[in-house]
């Protein structure tokens, strides 16, 4: 489980961040939800530390993360995947070399178990005799699914997505977040996605968070944010007409 | 001064954490075959023509009869060696290294894979830019050493495409009165220089922030604040080591 508490982070002296606090319980998609701007990316950023908060505490599974020392930080950086935005695979190696580099780095695993675990890990994203593409020979969705790979890989018990679905069509947009949610179920790990993709809120969303203007203004799950009652919520929730007729029927 | 102490602490973040010998090694010897290779062609074609174009002028400056032809040789081998081999290649190999490497780190940062490393627990910096430094000043005294040969030699085909100076008194000027701590003086700045380009190249790369543009402009920076430092660094090294 991750816990924050009173995160607070400003930037040139505009607040980003303000006194959010949160629960992210293991075997759950934990969606953190908003507007382009509302803080969201800096927020996951804080927690995976990135960047260090103004002040609020957030810990791993009851390890404090900001205090602790830099030996501290390192194993616990070392349980958590991310998948990036724009993917953020090394373009210098090709898509085995990618799912295989925490393998390299931060573990002695024998040749062979690494090569079984990264053809597996890419199995599990469907990327089967991908091996050695580049990252500029693959769509965009499939750079995604590398980066999925890479970021469960090393068997990590935290999972980090920063807007997975950006640029991506509706269906590989579905196809990824299911992945996400079947790799959370079957591995129990801690998932936190950040998205503003109101289809994945709806398909995946066990917990949700909305942040607005910099504070976290409803919390719940996708059966709950139709009725939640928040204005800043319902104006984001239904911004289009097909969610506006939906909620009509509903 | 706030960006003085960035890089200091920049520096500082080299050695802090870092990976297994193993992971280095490789990556050293990766970045020295990119950098040393990919810097052969163009150092040989500067120096060559530098070591002639030196020859061909320094004959052209020697007007009285008094003064032995031999006296060309000594002198290309002089400036050669202690002064154009280290630091015109210093300048030459920031221009095509420095940008490299900035952008390349520049690159990597707006796409993420800096952070990538980060989440990783993998110290970015000592990773990426360690092997870096590391690399070019294993290869920068080896290109200083085949500059200096290669100049003297562009001074030696100048002496037998042209009659500014007969070949044999050029050869006697090389051999004559020869001190070699200009040598250890030329490999003392080459190392001082490479740790200067590959240094600022990375950090001005490394905390590149925006898009396309601006990593551009941090190979821009790069250049021009690593070739003022190589100036600013062959001035006082030359201050310490000559007077």
């Amino acid at each position: 489980m991750i816990e924050i508490s009173n995160i607070c982070k400003s930037f040139d002296g505009k607040t980003v961040i303000n006194n959010i606090s949160s629960k992210f319980e293991p075997g759950k998609t934990n969606l953190i939800i908003g507007a382009s701007g509302s803080g969201k990316s800096v927020l996951i950023k804080n927690i995976v530390g990135l960047f260090r908060p103004d002040s609020g505490d957030i810990s791993y599974n009851g390890r404090d993360f900001i205090n602790a020392d830099n030996d501290t930080k390192t194993e616990i950086r070392r349980e958590i995947g991310m998948l990036f935005q724009g993917g953020a695979l090394f373009d210098s190696m090709n898509v085995e070399q990618n799912v295989r580099f925490p393998l390299d780095v931060l573990t002695k695993m024998p040749e062979d178990e690494k090569m079984d675990r990264v053809n597996f890990c890419l199995k599990r994203v469907k990327l089967e005799n991908t091996n050695k593409r580049m990252p500029s020979e693959i769509s965009g969705g499939m750079q995604k699914r590398v980066g999925i790979a890479r970021a469960i890989v090393n068997n990590s018990k935290y999972l980090f997505c920063d807007e997975p679905n950006s640029g991506l069509d509706p269906q590989t947009s579905i196809q990824i977040d299911r992945l996400l949610q079947e790799i959370t179920d079957e591995s129990q790990i801690t998932t936190i996605i950040v998205t503003h993709d109101m289809n994945s809120v709806m398909e995946i969303g066990e917990y949700v968070m909305f942040i607005c203007n910099s504070y976290k203004l409803w919390e719940g799950n996708n059966q709950d944010i139709i009725h939640s009652g928040v204005q800043e919520l319902d104006d984001f929730v239904f911004a289009n007409n097909m969610m506006r007729r939906f909620r009509e029927l509903s | 001064m706030r960006r003085i102490g960035q890089y200091i602490l920049f520096l500082g973040a080299l050695f802090r954490n870092p990976e297994s010998f193993r992971t280095y090694v490789k990556l050293i010897f990766d970045e020295c075959i990119y950098i040393g290779w990919n810097s052969v062609i163009l150092v040989t074609i500067i120096s060559v023509f530098i070591g002639a174009v030196t020859t061909v002028q320094t004959a052209y400056n020697i007007v009285s009869p008094f003064i032995p032809k031999s006296v060309i040789g000594l002198i290309v081998r002089e400036t050669t060696i202690s002064e154009l081999a280290p630091t015109i290649t210093a300048i030459v190999f920031a221009g095509k290294v420095g940008s490299s490497i900035a952008g390349n780190l520049g690159t990597m940062r707006i796409t993420e894979q800096i952070d990538a490393l980060e989440v990783m627990g993998i110290n970015s910096v000592s990773y990426l830019v360690l092997p870096k430094i590391v690399a070019t000043i294993i290869v920068y005294p080896m290109l200083v050493v085949l500059a200096a040969f290669l100049g003297i030699s562009g001074g030696y085909i100048a002496s037998q495409l042209t009659d500014v100076v007969p070949p044999p008194e050029y050869i006697i000027g090389l051999t004559t009165q020869f001190n070699p701590f200009i040598v250890t003086f030329a490999l003392i700045k080459s190392l001082v220089f490479a740790f200067t380009v590959s240094s600022i190249s990375a950090f001005m790369g490394y905390y590149t922030k925006g898009g396309a543009l601006e990593v551009g402009q941090a190979s821009t920076k790069a250049v021009t604040v690593s070739c003022i430092a190589i100036l600013l660094g062959d001035f006082l090294l030359a201050q310490l080591f000559l007077n």
